[in-house]
C-alpha cells in the first residue's frame, strides 16, 4: 500500500465539513415532472429525438450524439413529454430542455433491474466502449466530459494506467464516499470493464485519508482483483484535479496544455466506474446518479439516489426543507460550485451536490488593494501566477495572458480561497480564459 | 604649450571622427532611404489623433497611411470614414488629398436596453468581479432577462470620450453629446445592446430599446417594457422600417421618417422616441411628458419631472441642445 502521497506544488486545506458522510443513501420517489436539458455535457448539446406527446418508457433514447464530444441522453422516467421549451439550467440561461410529464415507471426491455452483481464479461474494448457510448455515461465528477471519448487512445499514444479518482476533495461532497462504501463491488467490475477499454493491466484508486473506511473497503475488494490497487493520498485541495491526481500517485507532471494521456494515463471517476458498470453489465443507460445534500442549516444532509431531470426543490424537501437563512443554492462544492439562480433547476448528469450556504458565509467581503504577499502563487497547483494573470485579463492584454499560459488554470480558487485582499482573482482568470479561448479560436479559423 | 596641444588634438580627433561618420551616415542614409509621403503627415495632422480605433485602424497613423494611399490608388476615399472628426474632417482629408467626399449622416451609441430595477424586479443579486464580460458568462442577469443589460460597465471602461455613464438609479448606461460613434462600446458590450444609429435631424430619433429574442410571454415575464413581438408597430409602419425577426422588432434607421405612430401603438412602451417636442395633449390621455421617454411616462407624476429627467431622461436631455429650455418648459 504504502505510505500517504499528495501532490507537490500548491494547494489549501479547507475545512472539510463532511456532514452528511455516513448518510445512507437514499433513494426518492420520482417526481411529477421532470425537466432533463439537453447541453449536459462537455461539448455539443445532444440532438433532441421526440416530439410532444409522445410516451416515453424509461431508459429510452431521447436525445442523440450527433459529434464527435457529445452524449446520448435517455428518458429518465416513463410518461408523456410535455413540452420542449426553453428552461432555466445551472449555466443561469434559458437552455433547451425536454419537459416529461411522469406516469408509472415502466422501463425500456432489456435493462437489467436486480440488484445482482455480474461479474463476467465477454467483450472486446470496441464493444465496451461502443455500450458506454450508447448508454450516454459521461465523466460523473462534475466535468462531464462524455467518457467514450476518453477510452478512445488517440494514435500513436498508449495509456499505461487506468487511475481511478476516489478524492472527492471538495468539502461538504460526500456523494462519491457513499458510493465507494455501498457499491464497492459494482465499481471493481466498472473498473476491469475500463480497463479492458484500455487495455490497460494496472489500475490505481486514489482516495484521500479522510475516508478511512473506503479505503479499507475497496482495498479488500481490489485483493480479488489483480492489477487493482487502492492509494491512499492526503488531504488537499484540488487533490481531485486529474493532473494534482497523477503527480501525486504517479509522480508523473503533465505537460502544459497537454491531455494525461500524454503521460500514459486516462483519470476516471468512481461514479463514472460505476455507471460504465450499469451500462455495459446491467444495460441501464445513464438516468441517475447521487446527490449530496447538505450544509451547515441543514436539518438532515443526505445522500440521494434520484433521476436526472428532478427539480432541485424536490432534493431540497427530502432533506427536510431549506433552512430559513440560506443565502446561496449552490450546485457543486463550495470552492467550485456554480451559485444558483432558483431552485427549479433539474438535476443533471453532472451535478455532485447541493450546498445550502448561510446567508452569513455566502458573501464577498470587500475587495482591497493587491499587497503582493504572494499567497497565491503559493497556493496555485498548476504553479501559476494567479495576481498577475488576473490583473492582465482586467486591463485586457489577452496576449500576454496566453504567454503566461492562464490556459492551465484549472479553476479550482485555491487563490481565491488564500487571497487576504478578497480580490476575486478567480473571476478574472475565468475572464481572461474566456478571452484567450475567443482568441485561439478566432486564430485557428483564419 | 601643453595644455593647448591637448585641446587641438581633441578637437582635430573628435572632428575627424565626427566628418568621417557624417559621410558614411550621408551614404547609408541615401542608399536605405525610406520614401514617405509628405501628404500622410499633413492628414495625420487633420484628423484628431484620439488615437479610439474607430476608424477601424489601429490609431490614426494608420487611417492616415490609408487614406493617402487609397487615395492615389484608387482615387477614392470610400469606406473610409474618421467618426470622431465627422464630416468636417473628412472634407479636410480629401482637400489634403485633392478629392471630394459623399457626406456621412452623423452618427450616436444607442442604448437598446430598459430594464430598470421598476421595470424588471431583481431575482438573484451578483457579488463578482465587476466586468460585463465575465458575469455574461455566469448568467443571464439580475432581473432574469438574458438579453438584458448586466450593468457592470465593460462599455464605460471602453469609452475613449467619456461619452457613456452607467445610472446610479437605472443601473443602465446613458449615452451624452460627447460620444462620437467610434463603436468602442459596441465591441465591448456582450449582449450586442448598443448599437450606433444615425443622429437624427435636431438628434430626433426613434427606436427600439429592447434585444429580447425570446417569445412574448417568455420576455415579459422578466421584464414588463421588453418588446413582446406583437407586429403592432410593424403593420401601423407606412415606410416598411420596421421589421420582426425572432420576436424582437428593429426599426431601420435609413426609412424611418419619424412619424412617431409606432411609439403610440407599442403596448409595453418599448419603442422610445428621443428629443422630441411634447406631443399636443390628447382630451382622454394625460400626455404631459413630452421629451421624456414614453416607457417612464406612466411612472411620472406632475411634481417629478424633475426627478425623472434626473435619471432615465438623462440622454434625452444631454443629446437636446436645448435641454435646459426643455426643463423649463416643464417647469412652466
Amino acid at each position: 500500500m504504502g505510505g500517504l502521497k499528495t501532490f507537490v506544488i500548491g494547494g489549501i486545506r479547507p475545512p472539510e465539513n463532511k456532514l452528511s458522510a455516513n448518510k445512507f443513501i437514499e433513494v426518492l420517489p420520482l417526481p411529477n415532472q421532470v425537466v432533463v436539458p439537453l447541453g449536459q455535457n462537455l461539448g455539443a448539446p445532444s440532438k433532441v429525438l421526440v416530439k410532444r406527446g409522445e410516451k416515453l418508457k424509461t431508459g429510452q433514447l431521447i436525445a442523440r450524439a450527433d459529434s464527435f464530444i457529445s452524449a446520448n441522453l435517455h428518458s429518465p422516467v416513463s410518461g408523456t413529454v410535455f413540452k420542449l421549451d426553453n428552461v432555466l439550467d445551472a449555466s443561469g440561461y434559458q437552455r433547451p430542455a425536454v419537459i416529461i410529464n411522469v406516469e408509472g415507471d415502466e422501463w425500456e426491455e432489456g435493462i437489467d433491474l436486480s440488484d445482482s452483481l455480474i461479474k463476467d464479461f465477454d467483450l472486446t474494448s470496441d464493444e465496451i466502449i461502443q455500450k458506454v457510448k450508447e448508454a450516454g455515461v459521461v465523466g460523473m465528477g462534475g466535468a462531464t466530459f462524455p467518457t467514450q471519448v476518453k477510452l478512445k487512445v488517440p494514435h500513436g499514444k498508449k495509456a499505461e494506467f487506468l487511475i481511478i479518482n476516489g478524492v472527492e476533495c471538495e468539502p461538504y461532497l460526500t456523494a462519491d464516499h457513499r458510493l465507494m462504501l455501498e457499491k464497492g463491488p459494482e465499481i471493481m467490475v466498472g473498473i476491469q470493464l475500463l480497463m479492458k477499454a484500455l487495455k490497460v493491466e494496472q489500475a490505481i484508486i486514489g482516495i484521500e485519508n479522510n475516508k478511512a473506511d473506503a479505503i479499507g473497503h475497496l482495498t479488500s475488494l481490489a485483493r480479488n482483483y489483480p492489477g487493482v490497487s487502492v492509494q491512499p493520498v492526503h488531504v488537499k485541495y484540488p487533490q481531485g484535479g486529474e493532473k494534482q491526481l497523477i503527480k501525486a500517485l504517479l509522480n508523473r507532471e503533465v505537460p502544459s496544455a497537454k491531455l494525461p494521456i500524454e503521460v500514459g494515463c486516462v483519470v476516471q471517476n468512481v461514479g463514472t466506474a460505476f455507471a460504465v458498470y450499469e451500462a455495459v453489465q446491467k444495460n441501464k443507460p445513464l438516468i441517475e446518479r447521487i446527490v449530496t445534500v447538505t450544509g451547515k442549516g441543514v436539518k438532515k444532509p443526505s445522500n440521494f439516489k434520484v433521476r436526472i431531470g428532478t427539480p432541485l426543490k424536490y432534493l431540497i424537501y427530502a432533506a427536510e426543507g431549506l433552512p430559513v437563512n440560506t443565502g446561496k443554492i449552490i450546485s457543486g462544492g463550495p470552492m467550485m460550485g456554480k451559485s444558483l439562480a432558483s431552485e427549479e433547476v433539474p438535476v443533471v448528469k453532472g451535478s455532485s451536490g447541493i450546498l445550502l450556504m448561510p446567508d452569513e458565509e455566502s458573501h464577498r467581503k470587500e475587495e482591497s488593494p493587491c499587497i503582493r504577499c504572494s499567497k497565491c502563487i503559493q497556493a496555485c497547483p498548476m504553479g501559476l501566477e494567479p495576481f498577475f494573470l488576473s490583473r492582465l485579463a482586467r486591463i485586457g492584454r489577452v496576449d500576454k495572458a496566453e504567454e503566461e499560459h492562464v490556459m492551465d488554470c484549472i479553476e479550482c480558487g485555491s487563490c481565491q480561497y488564500t487571497c487576504p485582499a478578497n480580490i476575486p482573482l478567480l473571476d478574472y482568470l475565468r475572464l481572461g480564459k474566456n478571452k484567450v479561448a475567443a482568441m485561439i479560436r478566432t486564430r485557428n479559423k483564419k | 604649450m601643453l595644455v593647448n596641444s591637448v585641446i587641438l588634438v581633441s578637437v582635430l580627433v573628435l572632428g575627424g571622427l565626427g566628418l568621417i561618420s557624417a559621410v558614411i551616415l550621408y551614404f547609408v542614409a541615401s542608399k536605405f532611404k525610406v520614401y514617405e509621403d509628405p501628404l500622410i503627415d499633413e492628414v495625420e495632422e487633420a484628423v484628431p489623433s484620439a488615437n479610439c480605433g474607430g476608424c477601424g485602424f489601429p490609431g490614426c497613423r494608420a487611417f492616415a497611411e490609408t487614406a493617402v494611399k487609397q487615395a492615389k490608388d484608387e482615387k477614392t476615399l470610400d469606406g473610409l470614414f474618421c467618426p470622431v472628426g465627422g464630416n468636417e474632417v473628412m472634407k479636410k482629408v480629401a482637400s489634403i488629398v485633392g478629392l471630394e467626399i459623399e457626406e456621412h449622416a452623423p452618427m450616436v451609441a444607442v442604448v437598446r436596453c430598459n430594464g430598470t430595477p421598476a421595470h424588471s424586479p431583481e431575482k438573484v443579486s451578483f457579488e463578482g468581479a465587476a466586468s460585463c464580460a465575465f458575469a455574461h458568462t455566469l448568467y443571464s442577469g439580475e432581473g432574469g432577462c438574458q438579453h438584458a443589460c448586466l450593468g457592470l460597465g465593460d462599455c464605460v471602461v471602453a469609452c475613449d470620450f467619456d461619452a457613456i455613464q452607467i445610472d446610479n438609479e437605472t443601473g443602465l448606461p446613458v449615452v451624452n453629446d460627447q460620444c462620437t460613434a467610434c463603436g468602442a462600446c459596441v465591441i465591448a458590450c456582450p449582449r450586442d445592446i448598443i448599437e450606433l444609429r444615425k443622429k437624427g435631424p435636431r438628434d430626433r430619433r426613434i427606436f427600439v430599446s429592447c434585444v429580447n429574442k425570446e417569445k412574448g410571454a417568455a420576455a415579459k415575464r422578466n421584464c414588463e417594457v421588453a418588446c413582446i413581438g406583437c407586429a403592432k408597430c410593424e403593420k401601423v409602419c407606412k415606410f416598411d422600417a420596421i421589421t420582426i425577426s425572432s420576436f424582437l422588432a428593429y426599426i431601420d434607421f435609413e426609412k424611418c421618417t419619424l412619424c412617431r405612430k409606432c411609439v403610440e401603438v407599442c403596448p409595453t412602451t418599448a419603442i422610445w422616441e428621443v428629443n422630441f417636442k411634447p406631443r399636443k395633449p390628447k382630451p382622454d390621455k394625460k400626455t404631459e411628458a413630452g421629451d421624456i421617454p414614453p416607457a417612464l411616462s406612466s411612472n411620472v407624476e406632475s411634481g417629478e419631472v424633475e426627478k425623472a429627467l434626473s435619471s432615465q431622461a438623462i440622454e434625452a436631455m444631454y443629446n437636446n441642445p436645448d435641454s435646459e429650455n426643455t426643463k423649463n418648459k416643464f417647469e412652466k
